[in-house]
């Protein structure tokens, strides 16, 4: 009998696990998108485009993830996305900390694996834990522009993730609910 | 789109415009103000000769429409001289001859005061970073830097 308990608590842990990794997948396939990807470099420099190219005009990271003096993210990058020159906005634009950063120094996307270690280590991602990465995916300006990108400069719709901001949530919040599993 | 009245500070001074929302703040300053101080090099952010200040910060005139600037101050290279650092980097400019055609030499200056604004005393990489959005293309670089240079010394 105990052990047909027993037998029965891993199959459940499992089950907790397996679906776990399914919400988190679906969590990395937006966080590896170049809405997202293009600023959580492990380069000086941010990217942009759908090609993640590096970003024009010499613009680089800064000490503080916002550029350096006299041209900083700010120098074009306003409150909100400015359609009629194709300039994305929100408060506050800047790269995501080296701590965040999801590419190698090649500019390649690092593994399932590798970036959900670095999401979930409280080391490096201001002390979130479960419920703050929730709430991170949920608010944060930055991310919340990722699905409302707007304009690019020849007028076309910039590209969106792979999920709808809802789903991405949903998604969260179900990796949450299975204790943050990695892969 | 429908035009609308905008209450702009420019150089410490109140200025309405009546303008299509969606103008960028250099046509504002070139076309409706008379301003033409402030320069159309690449139309995309690429080359900084349109630079000016805007609330403190460098802002790349030609992409911003001018709904977006709301209640922050605008400073351009007509009133940057009134500011110490400003008539500071203008004096150096001067006195290293830096200029050749200058054409970029507005947001040049522009880049420069807002640099020394931030780092007071900057490195030649402090430079090289800060200024790296401003294109010449006489290549006055070198006598740029000297001016910064000399600029922070005597500030």
């Amino acid at each position: 009998m105990s052990f047909c308990l027993a037998t029965s608590g891993v199959a459940q842990t499992d089950t907790r696990r397996a679906k776990g990794l399914d919400a988190w997948a679906q969590v990395y396939s937006v966080l590896v998108y170049p809405r997202c990807i293009n600023c959580h470099t492990a380069t000086n420099y941010p990217q942009q485009g759908d090609d993640r190219h590096r970003h024009f005009a010499n613009v680089m990271r800064g000490p503080a993830g916002n550029g350096v003096p006299a041209l900083t993210c700010a120098t074009c990058h306003q409150q909100t996305n400015a359609n009629s020159t194709g300039v994305p906005g929100r408060p506050g634009w800047h790269l995501a900390p080296l701590s965040m950063k999801w590419q190698d120094p090649n500019d390649q996307p690092l593994s399932s694996a590798a970036v959900c270690r670095a999401v979930t280590d409280r080391s490096k991602n201001h002390g979130l834990d479960g419920r703050g990465l929730l709430k991170h995916h949920d608010e944060e300006a930055l991310v919340l522009w990722a699905f409302t990108p707007g304009r690019r400069p020849d007028g076309t719709m910039r590209t969106l993730p792979p999920l709808s901001h809802d789903e991405f949530v949903a998604a969260t919040r179900r990796w949450v609910e299975a204790g943050t599993p990695c892969p | 789109m429908p035009v609308t009245t905008y209450q702009l500070s420019v150089n410490g001074e109140q200025r309405e415009v009546s303008v299509d929302p969606s103008t960028p703040l250099l046509w504002v300053l070139r076309e409706e103000l008379k301003m033409t101080g402030t320069k159309y090099g690449c139309g995309i952010g690429a080359c900084g000769a349109c630079t000016v200040h805007l609330g403190g910060q460098t802002a790349r005139s030609c992409l911003v429409p001018v709904s977006l600037i709301g209640e922050r101050s605008i400073v351009t290279i007509e009133g940057i001289g009134q500011d110490p650092v400003g008539r500071a980097v203008q004096d150096a400019w001067v006195d290293k001859d830096v200029v050749q055609c200058g054409y970029c030499q507005s947001g040049q200056i522009m880049s420069a005061v807002a640099l020394l604004k931030a780092t007071p005393k900057p490195t030649d990489v402090n430079i090289e970073q800060s200024m790296g959005g401003n294109l010449c293309r006489c290549g006055t670089y070198v006598r740029i830097r000297a001016a910064i240079k000399s600029a922070a010394w005597k500030l």
